[in-house]
């Protein structure tokens, strides 16, 4: 009966009334007055966005001409062309398969996001930046996705995939509903039903132990995942019980409902902007610092409106133009997605924080699945970053590496963004070479 | 609080051992998941039908629910994705855990179930007794409406800690809020997202006078079977008969078997396995182009998936039909929107007193185009794309789910060219676009095995409206199947009825969804004879479910993974 006796005492301390004191992050800090960093001159957390689309952009039509800085996006990238001093393109890095089965679109994105194209076991990028950024926010992530669909590619592991909310409404309602606690409002009293849902989960994780006695070491794995997956309910709730450090920049976000979710490009586009204002207003108030989304899924099968093929087919299908050199139709969908992406970009520069915006302190990273979708070849990936992460990585540039493994950005990134590791990637696709030119 | 727990279990352990059960789980890799299911290669025998711990299905989460306090409640939320491995889902549910995200949903849902469950409209009516107040604990009252319920939700009685522990949370939890009710609500609501209850965790007990061998014990053997018969908990007798210890005899295994299949519930365990065969959850993200496909609205595709619902079990339940005529079959039950894409006069002006008027039974006449399951809306909408059809994805579902033949993913570095080729305008026909295709060697290979089949389905347009012409040219519907030519799509039902892979693949998908895994190689004697058995009850469903219910093979464990 310890484990009742122990519950007992956490319930009875936590619910023992208004006397109880709630730890306050950082002292009861103020923002400076610029408003761009806090009181104390510690600077405003780094966020991190893992933004996803497959299907690339036309090969011969991204890459910029020179390397290094004050280049030209080339012309499919031409929407992304206002950011291109926020910007970094990289180019020529490519997957290995080392000898294990190509799937089409699936390689890609789990050697590009978690390092690996043959262990699916492994964690994807966001997740590991979340273990190291992301602990001190409401949510460790979020996911979500812009079509029907609740798959995406951010995972702690093969077993405990993160399921992608594509619904704004729903994601607004987990962000800023009831639960929302407002960093700015003068008061603060702690909510007796989080006290008391907190103390159950951890009644349960006091169990643990016993749960996992007798099991063989795969379902072992899957219960550790299960209670890893508790924690970070515990300890969302947690950080509900504590007076929030206020942040100037937020404001609580519009509600949103009676959205039309679907497989065409210009609904999926409106649902990409409203997750892109929901995920830009969540940051600002300190609710995340990490989120992945993907527009599409790899073998992207959204549509134009009225059109007879889901993108994925018209890049194998459609025949190239004589005159133009590429395929027509497939330049459309790779134009939305370089629309999109800005889109992205804007409603976190929409967000001021004191003589900057949001964007300053924030690393978008655009992946996706393949080099060439024609072929589905692994060469010459395409990727891009936005924005500095907070001064961690120097923008503006172009980094050429042909025949790199691709894992040389992610590895970079990561380390810019604070995960403790030194190589990453597996068999050819490992490295520890990091992109010194971008490091600041 | 390591401390802590340590002596609580050690008690947990030692109140198992002395009923004699040892919790296991499975330990197998997915990696090596696939293997044993294709080939059953390189696998020592023991690691292959070691029980797994197996993640509740939405619709099985569903039922227990409803079961247990009744219709009514609202279950919002979303559920976590799931996993086909080896053609379903229900074997996926062995391989998967739960993400932050997922618990979060999950918690949300239990919470709102317990507030429903416990609201002043529904308590009295599954409440076994009444608090001395409602404004304070009452331990006794708790305790008696916990152990009933967590008994249902756990799928065995709670252990001595169990109970105390809800006990004292519901206690707690009453005395903060003062209100008994509300700390019943909190008691209830954490149980909802409890392994115990997310997951079916199977546990085995030496067989007597059998060293090293070991049986599941009678509360996992009751799940089993119940999950397989009626996608449900077990209910109370069956518990009932676990507890007696009469499920570990012969006889009262038997009767349990007879009497589950007796049930109209078996209804709900016929449709959940084909509808995990027949991949019918895709239904949930299926949508058509709606400038091209005006009429194939949400209506349209539910009740697509209804009608093979109820051909279905009209044939092989209702009638105890032979299971291949389900492709060939010429009765079907149509609603008047279904009929509209069907075009057939569908009317529901039925005699007073049938309880259902939105359905009407239809038989084609024998000239028909349509005939057996894959002429259906389900199946030719479903695998086609969002604006056209494709042979090449029909193909392919009714070789994986059908036949259980592994169509291989397209390779890496293909050649498009030739479809690309702009002197070679348009191809007017998918025939034509694949012929053209498929003279890529590479290609060649796997359309082969898919394409002859799905080009017999072209005369069924992406919403599953009947059509001769595609861009003005004429359709031509001839395929073959191993060997088997015909003409249009009753000739290919024909070819799928009769080929030895249709059957045999029904009892390795049956007999995997029972277990949450694919067969193993030491298993092998014992598809032989569920083969045999199928067949020598001329290939009837419930029977073959009967058999495989009534197995021993069904419940044992092998002997090294017990440890």
């Amino acid at each position: 009966m310890n484990t009742a006796l122990n519950r007992r005492t956490v319930l009875r301390g936590m619910m023992g009334g208004t006397a109880i004191s709630v730890g306050l992050p950082l002292l009861d800090c103020f923002l400076n007055t610029h408003g761009d960093a806090l009181a104390d001159g510690g600077a405003l957390p780094k966020c991190f966005v893992s933004w996803f689309q497959g299907l690339a952009f036309v090969p011969g039509y991204w890459e910029p001409k020179t390397t290094g800085a004050n280049y030209e996006p080339g012309p499919h990238l031409r929407a992304l062309a206002p950011l291109k001093s926020k910007m970094n393109v990289y180019s020529g890095m490519k997957l290995y398969l080392d000898q294990t089965p190509a799937n089409a679109h699936g390689s890609g994105p789990a050697g590009v996001l978690q390092g690996s194209v043959s262990h699916p076991n492994l964690p994807s990028m966001d997740q590991m930046v979340a273990d190291a950024i992301g602990t001190r926010t409401r949510f460790r992530s979020l996911e979500v996705s812009c079509d029907n669909g609740t798959d995406a590619f951010s995972r702690r592991s093969a077993t405990a995939v993160n399921a992608a909310e594509p619904d704004p409404a729903k994601l607004y309602m987990r962000i800023f509903g009831p639960d929302f606690r407002d960093p700015n409002a003068a008061d603060f009293t702690p909510d007796p039903a989080v006290m008391v849902r907190k103390s159950v989960l951890s009644s349960i994780k006091d169990k643990r132990e016993t749960l996992i006695q007798n099991l063989g070491s795969l379902d072992k794995a899957r219960v550790d995942e299960y209670f890893t997956s508790l924690r970070a309910l515990e300890h969302r709730l947690e950080i509900e019980l504590e007076k929030p450090r206020p942040l100037e920049a937020c404001v609580m976000h519009a509600k949103v409902e009676g959205i039309t979710l679907g497989k065409v490009m210009e609904d999926a586009r409106a649902t990409h902007n409203l997750h892109a204002s929901l995920l830009a207003h969540a940051m600002a108030c300190g609710q995340t610092q990490v989120a992945h989304l993907r527009l599409g899924s790899s073998a992207c099968d959204l549509r134009r409106r009225g059109s007879q093929q889901v993108y994925h087919m018209y890049t194998h299908e459609e025949a190239v133009d004589p005159v133009l050199g590429y395929q027509k139709e497939v330049a459309w969908f790779s134009n939305q997605s370089a629309e999109a992406l800005f889109d992205f970009v804007k409603a976190f520069e929409g967000i001021r924080e004191g003589t900057g915006t949001l964007l300053d302190r924030a690393l978008i990273m655009y992946s996706t699945d393949c080099g060439n979708a024609r072929t589905h070849t692994l060469e010459n990936i395409p990727m891009l970053t936005i924005g500095s992460g907070g001064g961690a990585i120097k923008t503006g540039l172009h980094v050429n590496a042909t025949s790199d493994p691709i894992t040389r950005v992610g590895l970079t990134l990561m380390q810019a963004m604070g995960v403790p590791i030194g190589q990453w990637g597996m068999v050819s696709n490992t490295t520890s070479k990091t992109i010194t030119e971008i490091l600041a | 609080m390591k401390r802590a727990t340590r002596p609580m279990g050690r008690r947990w352990l030692t109140a198992t051992l002395a009923c004699g059960a040892v919790a296991l789980t499975a330990l197998l890799p997915i990696s090596e998941m696939k293997h044993a299911f294709a080939a059953g290669a390189g696998l020592a025998a023991s690691d292959q039908d070691a029980p797994v711990m197996r993640r509740l299905t939405p619709a099985q989460y569903k039922i227990v629910i409803r079961d247990v306090f009744g219709p009514g409640i609202e279950i919002g939320g979303r559920f976590e994705p799931w996993q086909r491995v080896g053609g379903l889902l229900e074997v996926g549910t062995g391989k998967v855990s739960l993400a932050s995200t997922g618990f979060e949903q999950y918690d949300a849902i239990g919470r709102s179930i317990a507030a429903q469950a416990l609201d002043p409209q529904r308590r009295d009516l599954i409440m076994p007794c009444k608090p001395a107040r409602e404004t304070a604990p009452d331990d006794a009252c708790a305790r008696q409406f916990l152990q009933a319920v967590g008994e249902q939700l756990y799928r065995r009685p709670l252990t001595d800690i169990e109970l105390s522990t809800q006990v004292d949370l519901a206690n707690e939890a009453g005395a903060k809020f003062k209100n008994f009710y509300s700390g019943l609500e909190t008691s209830l609501a954490s149980m909802f997202v409890q392994l115990q209850f997310l997951f079916r965790q199977e546990t085995v007990a030496p067989v007597k006078g059998v060293p090293g061998r070991f049986d599941l014990d009678a509360y996992s053997k009751a799940s089993r079977l119940s999950f397989f018969l009626w996608d449900a908990s077990p209910d109370r007798r069956l518990l009932a008969a676990a507890a007696s210890g009469k499920l570990n005899t012969e006889k009262g295994l038997n009767e349990e078997v007879e009497r589950l299949l007796a049930s109209p519930r078996v209804e709900d365990g016929m449709r959940s396995f084909f509808s995990d065969m027949f991949g019918f959850d895709s239904f949930d993200s299926l949508s058509k182009d709606p400038t091209l496909y005006p009429n194939f609205t949400r209506t349209v595709a539910d009740d697509g998936r209804e009608q093979t619902m109820r051909t279905l079990v009209d044939l092989l339940l209702a009638r105890n039909g032979d299971y291949r005529d389900l492709y060939t079959t010429r009765r079907t039950f149509l609603t008047p929107v279904l009929g509209s894409m069907y075009r057939v006069p569908v009317t529901t002006n039925l005699p007073n007193g049938f309880p259902e008027t939105r359905w009407a039974a239809h038989e084609y006449p024998a000239n028909d185009p349509r005939a057996g399951i894959l002429t259906q809306v389900s199946f030719v909408s479903l695998h086609s794309h969002p604006g056209r059809t494709s042979p090449t994805l029909r193909g392919k579902a009714l070789r994986e789910m059908i036949l259980c033949q592994k169509v291989p993913d397209p390779p890496g570095n293909v050649s498009f060219t030739v479809v690309q080729d702009t002197s070679n305008p348009l191809y007017k026909t998918a025939r034509e676009r694949l012929t053209a295709h498929a003279t890529e060697a590479m290609c060649t290979g796997c359309h082969k095995i898919t394409d002859p089949m799905g080009l017999a389905l072209e005369n069924f347009d992406s919403d599953g409206v009947f059509r001769t012409a595609e861009n003005g040219a004429a359709l031509d519907t001839s395929g073959v199947l191993d060997g088997i030519q015909f003409t249009n799509a009753p000739g290919l039902g024909k070819a799928v009825r009769d080929n030895p892979a249709t059957t045999r693949c029904l009892v390795n998908r049956m007999a995997s969804y029972a277990l949450g895994r694919g067969p193993a190689q030491t298993e092998g004697d014992w598809m032989a004879a569920l083969q045999k058995a199928f067949a020598a009850k001329g290939y009837r469903v419930p029977d073959l479910m009967r058999v495989i219910a009534a197995s021993p093979e069904f419940y044992q464990v092998s002997v090294s993974q017990s440890q």
